[in-house]
This record gives structure tokens, sequence and C-alpha cells, in this order.
């Protein structure tokens, strides 16, 4: 199976063109508390969502904006959601780290490493009730010292739960290096659980969609679970922050792609457009009072 | 005297306490950074950053505190404690009463609480009343400058576990990495006495268990913790407009509980009004209820807390959490009755 690089490249956009409204409306104190962004994880949410079917469920982190565009959630009730309206996704409840959409079977969380008892959970109501379906968890590289993640890499193991375990590795927990308080490596570390790991480049999404397809595979087929590894940037560092020193900035998946399809460039410009066309609308609706 | 922020106090207090005891270490997720001047000057065996691993260095910081340290362990906020609940409430809180008295835990949780700038219910709880319903744990909440630095002074002091609820509204730092991230298009109640005032020149331990009077009022006690009583000195300035005199006590202290001069008070003005950021139901507005009530004290009972899960919405968390009309409405429905 090949992947459809047009349709991810376009949901990797759809993404970024979102988040980018989303960090203006921050800085213009529309939207409240911190903002975790995903800019820079594009390529690792299209890549695993483009596997997921109807009753697949997510179980998402702090940074659950990606996944959910790329799932198909609306982006006006999205939006809203972080403006704090009513006619939110979460009716102004949940605010961008607590989003909730009962139809995707997609849950997040602020609680680092919560994702993946959850997952694990939607995982096992699947293999009771929906066998042809199966659970992701994302999660950073810092949740995996997360005690209840490392219990539920053993617990997905031993019930074969359909799962994927995907960790989205930008080397950093807010200020901390991951790797200088993480003992051994963490494909290791999975592996010692018993499930295969597969260690990518976040960025690249056709190697995400291809390692993503072989999980999915595994875990449809009664097989258990599968974790991946992605590296990825932070672009947008931990959280937003004004005057903050921006990194990483040519390691990132829009541009990746970019060149890779950058030889059509006149459908890359169409999908652009359209995908500008979409996200303007849907922003411009979004605040326009109901 | 001198003139400090509530942040400043807390570490210059802590300071001077690991320079003259070497047994205090600090633990917890980003501290190297968070606690950056304590990192420079004690380096990084003393202020030491941790996993995101909380049961296993809560738990460890419950062991290091029974073999000779004095552990300061952070849980970056309140909320995250749950991961390490068991540490706390099966052994820190335990290990004194199992072992007859012989074995102490003095132990540090440092944690930063409360809402108003719109972060939802997994990041803006206080949960002092959930924590003081375990025995064995010593729980504070200071609300000015002064007492947030003799408060940890004597945390550090004390021979059990203290659970020191550091506010995130009279704390700036933490309200500038939540709530403004450097926007000046966003705004906070914020109280200003709370967040910068006099203390002393020199640090002395401010005794736990023990509340202040922060106003004398004959009409009517409010009670409260950290940023609550900030609210009630507006409301009963508010109250004082009408002809009501209202009394503003700071418990400080959330458990043990300063009953003697609760009571006191209550048993003066007859009017309790508990205003409490913490929820509602079987908490601390509860617990001050049946004290006085056990005192054999006729009273007539009020109480301003937060009622559920807190919104995300800034419209909506205005609505929930305690604020001065709430606290002013709360207070004239008692003088009618
Ligand atoms: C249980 C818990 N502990 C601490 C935090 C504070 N916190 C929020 S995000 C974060 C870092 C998470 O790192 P990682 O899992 O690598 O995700 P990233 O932010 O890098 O995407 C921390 C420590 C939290 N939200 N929950
Ligand atoms: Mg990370």
């Amino acid at each position: 199976m090949e992947p459809d690089l047009w349709s991810l490249y376009r949901q990797m956009l759809r993404s970024r063109r979102f988040e980018e409204f989303v960090k203006d409306l921050w800085e213009k104190g529309k939207i409240s508390g911190e903002m975790h962004l995903g800019i820079g994880e594009e390529a690792i949410a299209a890549g695993v969502v483009d596997h997921l079917q109807e009753g697949d469920a997510m179980a998402l982190d702090h940074r659950g904006t990606p996944p959910l565009v790329a799932r198909g959630v609306d982006l006006v009730v999205l939006l809203r959601e972080f403006l704090g309206s009513e006619d939110g996704l979460c009716c102004g409840m949940g605010g961008h780290m607590h989003l909730f959409s009962p139809e995707h079977l997609a849950a997040s969380s602020g609680i680092v490493g919560s994702s993946g008892p959850v997952a694990a959970g939607f995982a096992l109501a699947a293999q009771c009730l929906r066998p042809e379906n199966l659970a992701v968890a994302f999660f950073g590289e810092g949740a995996m010292n997360q005690g209840m993640l490392v219990e539920t890499l053993n617990l997905a193991v031993a019930w074969k739960l359909p799962m994927l375990f995907v960790c989205k590795d930008n080397q950093w927990a807010i200020t901390t290096l991951s790797h200088s308080v993480t003992g051994g490596n963490l494909i290791d570390r999975a592996k010692a659980f018993g499930m295969p790991a597969m260690e990518i480049d976040g960025t690249d999404v056709e190697a995400v969609w291809n390692a993503a397809g072989q999980g999915a595979d595994r875990a449809r087929n009664g097989n258990g679970p599968t974790f991946l590894l992605a590296h990825c940037p932070r672009l947008e560092g931990h959280f937003l922050m004004i005057g903050q020193i921006r990194t990483d900035q040519d390691r990132d998946p829009l541009d990746r792609i970019q060149r890779r399809l950058g030889t059509e460039k006149t459908r890359l410009e169409e999908i652009q457009k359209e995908v500008d066309q979409e996200i303007q609308k849907a922003v411009e609706i979004a605040l326009s009072s109901p | 005297m001198r003139t400090m922020s509530f942040a400043d106090a807390i570490e210059d207090a802590l300071s001077d306490a690991m320079a003259s005891d070497s047994r205090i270490v600090i633990l917890g997720e980003d501290v190297h950074a968070l606690r950056m001047n304590l990192f420079a000057r004690f380096g990084e065996q003393r202020v030491r950053s941790a996993p995101i691993s909380e049961a296993a260095f809560v738990g460890a910081a419950v062991g290091a505190a029974m073999a000779g340290l004095r552990p300061v362990v952070e849980v970056m906020l309140v909320d995250f404690i749950g991961v390490a609940m068991d540490a706390l409430l099966n052994h820190a809180a335990k290990i004194e009463a199992f072992s007859g008295g012989k074995w102490k835990v003095p132990l540090v949780v440092r944690t930063a609480c409360g809402g108003g700038y719109g972060d939802s219910g997994q990041h803006e709880q206080t949960l002092w009343g959930w924590l003081a319903h375990i025995p064995g744990l010593t729980v504070v909440a200071p609300s000015t400058p002064a007492d947030a630095g003799g408060m940890m002074l004597s945390a550090i002091e004390h021979e059990g576990p203290v659970i020191y609820l550091e506010h995130k509204l009279l704390a700036s730092y933490w309200l500038y990495y939540m709530g403004s991230g450097g926007r000046t298009t966003v705004g906070f109640d914020v109280p200003l006495e709370g967040v910068s005032g006099p203390v002393p020149d020199s640090w002395t331990p401010v005794p736990l268990g023990k509340a202040a009077t922060r106003r004398e009022g004959e009409d009517i006690t409010l009670v409260s913790v950290a940023v609550g009583v900030h609210r009630c000195m507006e409301a009963a300035a508010v109250l004082e407009e009408k002809g009501i005199s209202a009394g503003v006590l700071d418990l400080r202290t959330v458990s043990p509980l300063d009953r003697e001069v609760l009571c006191g008070a209550i048993s003066r003005s007859g009017r309790l009004l508990v205003v409490d950021e913490d929820y509602r139901d079987f908490g601390l507005s509860g617990e001050l209820a049946a004290v006085v009530l056990e005192a054999g004290i006729t009273v007539r009972y009020g109480r301003v807390c937060t009622e559920g899960t807190i919104p995300y919405s800034r419209e909506l968390e205005d609505q929930v959490l305690p604020n001065t009309r709430r606290i002013v409405d709360a207070a004239l429905k008692l003088m009618e009755r």
C-alpha cells in the first residue's frame, strides 16, 4: 500500500494553518491560559490518523489539536472551544488540553502519561465489542517516564490489546532534556515488554504512514500492540510565550513534504489555496457570534 | 522590614534554610529552571531535576526524609498530585503513627495551586481540604509574602510531612507562565497585597496551625485561606459601606485547624461565612461548621466555595470560583436571617 501524499499534505497543512490562527488569537488574548501547539507534529498526526477507521479511538495529550483536525473534528466547533464559547466542542468547559469528541472516540488530557491507560481502555472495549477496531495513544517522550504509561505498555502486551503507542519525541519536556533524566533508550524499553517497536523520522509523513500502517494491521489482526518512536521538532516551544526563542526551524515537516511534492507546483498551490480558504472561513465563522 | 514578592519570599527563606542545613534538598521536574537561583547557588546535587515520574520521586522523597534528608519535593501543580497520592496517603502520612512515633518524615511537598486565569479543571484546583482529610499530613496555604517565607521555614523545620500550597495568583512567576505567557492582552483579578508586601529582615518560622485575624469585625466572621482571604478583605470593605462590620480570619494552616481562634471569633460574631476555593462538599467549609457546632456555639452559617469542576472559559470560571460579589451576597443573606 502506498500513502496518498497529497491528502496527507492537505491534513498537515490544515492543522498548521489552524494552529497559526490559534497562536494569533492567543496572542490577542482571545484564548486563555496555556497554549501547547502541535506545530512540528503534523506529519505524525496525519500519518497515524490516516489509518483510522470508523470506531477507532484516540487518547491525546496536551497537544491534541493536530490529531483532532486530521480526524475531521469540526474546526469551527474546535476553535470555539479554545475561545471559551458555549458552542465549543466541550461547551467552553475543557479548553485545548481537555478536548472530548465522543463521536470520534477521542479524548485528551493535560495529565502527562494518562493517554496510555485511557487508550488501553478504548482498546479493551474494541477487543470486546468491535474486534476490527483499535486505539491510539499519543504522548511525548517525557511521558515515557510516567509510571501509568509504562504500566500500560505491559498491560497492552499482557492483554494483547489492539493498540498503537505513538511517542512523539521532541527531546524536551518543558525545560528538561529528556535523555538527561531517562535510563536506556525508548525503543529497547518498548521491546523489553515484548512488542514491536519502530523508530522513525516524525517529520517524514511517508515513514510515519508506513510504520503506523504496519502497527494498525497488527492490531486489527489481533496480534496486539505496536510502539512507534517518532522524532519531531518543537517549533513553538513548550507552550506559547511572548518573545520565545524558536529553534529547530530547519526540521519543519511541512517544508519537507512541500519539497517532496514541489515538482507539481500548481497542484501544491491549489491545495494551499483551498486549505487557506477553508481555515480562514472556519475562523471567521467561529469568531462571529453564533 | 523589607518588601518582597510572595514568590521571592519563599525562595529567600528556602535559600537561607538551605545555606544553614545541608540536609535540605529540592527534588522535582524542571527545578534547574524553576529554581534557577537555588540551582546556581547549591548545585545539581541539592537541586535535582526529576523525570516526569511523580509516583517515584515523591515516594523517594518520603524514603529520603526517613533516612536523614529534609527534602522539599515539588509537584508542579497540585492537580498532578494524584499521580503521587500513594506516597502521601499510605506512606508519608502514616509512618509516624505506624512506628509508634519512632520514625518521622520531615518532608515538604511544595506545589502550586488555584485558579483565576482560564486554564481549566486539571490545572486550577486547590485540593487543600481533600489533602487535609488525611490524618498525618499538615497542609498550609499562605496568603501574604511574610507568611509565605515564614511558613516555608516552619514547614522545613517541622518533623512531619507538610503540603505547602503556593497559589498561582499570588506567586507571579506561575501566573506569568500559566496565565499571561508575557501577554499584555489578558488580565487577572490579582490581590496585590498578597503578591508583594512587607517581610521581616530575617526569617523566623511562622507557627503552623495558627490562624491570623486580618480584620476585626463584630457582625460576621469571614474565614478563608490563600487568595480567598483577599477576596474576603474586599468583601468586608464593601460590607462596611452597608453598615456591616465583618471580620476576616486567615486560617493559614488548613490542617491542623486553629480551632481556638476560630471558635473565639465565631462565638463573638455569631455568624460564620466560609470562603473556600476548594470544593464545597465534604471539605474545609463543612469541617469548620462541624468544629464550631462541636464547641457548642450557636451560629448562623454560610459558605462560598467552588461547587464543581472548574470551567476553562474565563466567564464560566468567574462564576464558579469564589469572588467578592458572591461573598458579599452570601454575607448579606446571613445578616438577614
Ligand atoms: C502528571 C503531570 N506532571 C507534570 C505535568 C506538567 N507538564 C506538562 S507538559 C510536560 C512535559 C511533557 O513532556 P512530553 O511528554 O515530552 O511532551 P511535550 O510537551 O514535549 O510534547 C510537563 C512536565 C503534567 N501536566 N502532568
Ligand atoms: Mg517532549
